[in-house]
């Protein structure tokens, strides 16, 4: 019998789908360790994250927290990623990657503290493999190709996985980084979350490709489209992605096909460009309500359950808040201290100049 | 010890620094087995291998990126960009990455890499192979910019820029590769990063350059001589960080600076290097610091170049009007 990481399992699949929206899961195709206790671990991980996303948004409404992207919708597919990766691989995110930031180990408040307007936040513990949140789109999975080919050279057994979108897709250094990943076999995991915008482009205009997954095969190597909202599929597709890539075989690109509820960021006003109707339609496919009912199925959730998780996630919500609130306030010589290692003489002179002014100032 | 011109002095430092540090690699377009369009990296394929002297596609972008990545993991890459002219499509990855991941993750993380680029004209190249825009690269904080005028210097500071912990883009003047031959030494040795070379000393006018114009600021000043002026020539050898100090006390000592570049005038290094003047020495000065330079203009092909580009005779001229002022 076929175990689940034989690739050929997925041959002739369209979208792998495991976890359907009425909250079956397809057994044939569970990975062994996806139990449903796991499942039910993760949920509750997923409603923190849903909670944190919400608080955020609000955050920044009372005026507490700056520009914010949110990732509602996405639970799943980030989630799901996130927990495939062992402890040593290390993970590229884009700015909507908040819950895979934390479940790879980033604190909440520190990720609260980052859009609060602090970089000393992105500065994450020894040992959280999470690069620094990169902005301008789809030009960081080239240092996941980078990092991941140091490694091969290296010899440690170790993947990489880039975050973006269906936008980055459509740049230049997406296409030259799964080249470069292509040619020299590095050990990559290229996961778009297809949310089916960026900003207000839907998908259509980003690409005439029928799939996103189908432009690694150009490239020369297999790309996968799981259902973006189905945990147990993208946990399925990062964990093959990431067996091929450890076994040498290379990178893989994961389309996760998903949809963003919320804004683009806070700054966003997603009405002008979708209706309501097409919102409405996504709203069952939410990733928490499936998983929620899959539980249900099995016993393992009722109300009772979801209300002291919620109570839990809230008190944990308050003090990642309390955490970023008291995130200790940058002093102006930060941002010259990490211009380079060794601060050169003529940025000595503007830093001593500037803080003579500012003492000037507070006589 | 033997007699080297820049092209065998940079191929010397980066087979010294090879075979001292597993972790130092050229990546780029033909640096493996063609050894480089120019024989930067001849011999090193054969001596490391094809992963550490790597042939990559042919994408500047995703050279500079992957070199970023290797940097984050531990390794010390030397990227190519094989002209200047096919920098800007790295340049993304330069100002949006290699220059602020120190910052972005406070410290956490660093770009300890090597960008080498034959750079500036002279060669009587197409179009795109003969771009000077140094200036450009100066303004942007996190990134080191050297750019040699001598062999000796030139494998001295890939050394050192080698070792440096943070991204340096280490520019060649490709017209004087081949055109100076001076004793470098076989072993590795280090020229600091952000001092400036005194190339000939003089009491009557400063002239400050870098690259392959030191080598005309020198004929220019050969010329002057036989006027009775004397010429101090100072080459940066390091644009950013800038040697202020030497550049000031030379100024100081003679009052008058003319700054050489092939670069357009505007917004060039020259404004810099006259404003930084004018705030420190002004009450040194005995005339404005003036410039001789390339124009506001696109760079011409092989027929126009020596128009383009400041000559010997160009640069007398500055030094003449500054000291008749």
């Amino acid at each position: 019998m076929k175990g689940f990481y034989d690739p050929s399992i997925l041959e002739g699949v369209e979208m792998l789908q495991i976890l359907h929206p009425d909250g079956t899961l397809d057994e044939g195709l569970r990975p062994p360790e996806l139990t449903d206790q796991r499942i039910q671990e993760l949920y509750r991980e997923m409603v923190f994250l849903r909670l944190a996303d919400q608080r955020a948004l609000n955050l920044q409404r009372q005026g507490r927290m700056g520009t914010y992207a949110p990732y509602m919708g996405q639970e799943a597919a980030q989630v799901g990623s996130a927990v495939a990766l062992e402890q040593g691989d290390w993970i590229f995110p884009s700015f909507r990657e908040g819950a895979a930031m934390y479940i790879r180990g980033a604190p909440m408040g520190a990720i609260f503290a980052y859009w609060m307007g602090n970089e000393a936040a992105q500065r994450f513990p020894a040992g959280v493999r999470v690069m620094p949140i990169s902005i301008p789109v789809g030009t960081h999975p080239l240092h996941a190709v980078g990092f991941a080919l140091a490694a091969k050279t290296k010899k440690e057994p170790i993947c990489t996985l880039a975050y973006f979108g269906d936008g980055g897709t459509s740049k230049g250094d997406f296409h030259e980084a799964m080249n470069m990943a292509g040619v020299l076999r590095t050990p990559t995991i290229f996961f778009c979350q297809n949310n089916q915008y960026a900003i207000s482009v839907p998908r259509k205009i980003q690409t005439a490709s029928r799939t996103i997954a189908q432009k690694a095969l150009a490239y020369g190597f297999p790309g996968i489209q799981v259902d973006g909202n189905d945990l147990a599929a993208v946990y399925a597709a990062t964990r093959l992605a990431r067996q091929r890539a450890l076994s040498g075989e290379g990178p893989t690109l994961i389309e996760a096909v998903t949809y963003r509820l919320g804004p683009h960021t806070t700054a966003d006003d997603p009405t002008r460009y979708r209706s309501q109707e097409e919102v409405e339609q996504w709203q069952p496919l939410d990733p928490l309500l499936r998983v929620k009912k899959h539980l249900e199925q099995c016993c393992m959730w009722d109300e009772e359950m979801e209300e002291s998780v919620l109570a839990f996630a809230e008190e944990k919500l308050n003090r990642a808040v309390q955490e970023a609130e008291q995130f200790p306030e940058p002093r102006p010589e930060e941002m010259f201290n990490y211009t380079l290692e060794k601060m050169p003489l003529r940025l000595e002179a503007q830093l001593r100049d500037y803080l003579s002014f500012l003492q000037g100032r507070e006589d | 010890m033997s007699r080297l011109n820049m092209v065998q002095a940079i191929q010397s430092a980066l087979m010294a620094e090879m075979l001292l540090d597993p972790s130092v690699m050229v990546l780029g377009e033909d640096v493996g087995r063609e050894g480089g369009v120019f024989r930067a990296t001849e011999g090193l394929q054969e001596k490391f291998g094809p992963e550490r002297a790597l042939d990559t596609p042919l994408a500047e972008s995703g050279i500079v990126g992957l070199a970023l990545g290797l940097a984050l993991n531990g390794m010390r890459p030397v990227a190519e960009i094989q002209f200047d002219g096919f920098m800007p499509p790295a340049w993304d990855q330069i100002i949006s990455h290699i220059s602020r991941i120190r910052t972005r993750s406070r410290g956490r993380f660093s770009a300890p890499l090597v960008i080498r680029i034959p750079y500036g004209g002279g060669i009587h190249a197409p179009e795109h192979h003969s771009e000077a825009t140094e200036a450009v690269l100066v303004h942007t904080p996190g990134i080191k910019v050297v750019y040699p005028s001598t062999p000796y210097d030139a494998k001295g500071l890939l050394i050192s820029a080698i070792r440096d912990p943070d991204p340096v883009l280490f520019l060649e003047p490709k017209r004087i590769y081949r055109a100076i031959r001076e004793e470098v030494p076989e072993e590795a040795y280090t020229v600091p990063i952000g001092e400036a070379r005194m190339v000939r000393e003089g009491k009557d006018v400063t002239v400050v350059a870098w690259g392959a114009m030191v080598r005309e600021a020198e004929r220019a000043a050969e010329m002057a001589a036989q006027e009775g002026i004397q010429v101090e020539i100072l080459d940066l050898r390091t644009l950013s960080p800038m040697d202020d100090q030497a550049l000031l006390a030379s100024v100081r000592k003679t009052g008058r600076a003319v700054v050489v570049h092939e670069a357009p005038r505007t917004c060039g290094l020259g404004a810099e290097i006259a404003a930084r003047i004018q705030e420190e020495a002004i009450l040194q000065l005995k005339a404005p610091v003036l410039r001789v330079t390339g124009f506001d203009t696109v760079v011409p092909l092989a027929k126009l170049e020596h128009n383009y580009i400041p000559s010997p005779e160009r640069i007398l001229r500055g030094i003449k009007q500054a000291m008749a002022f």
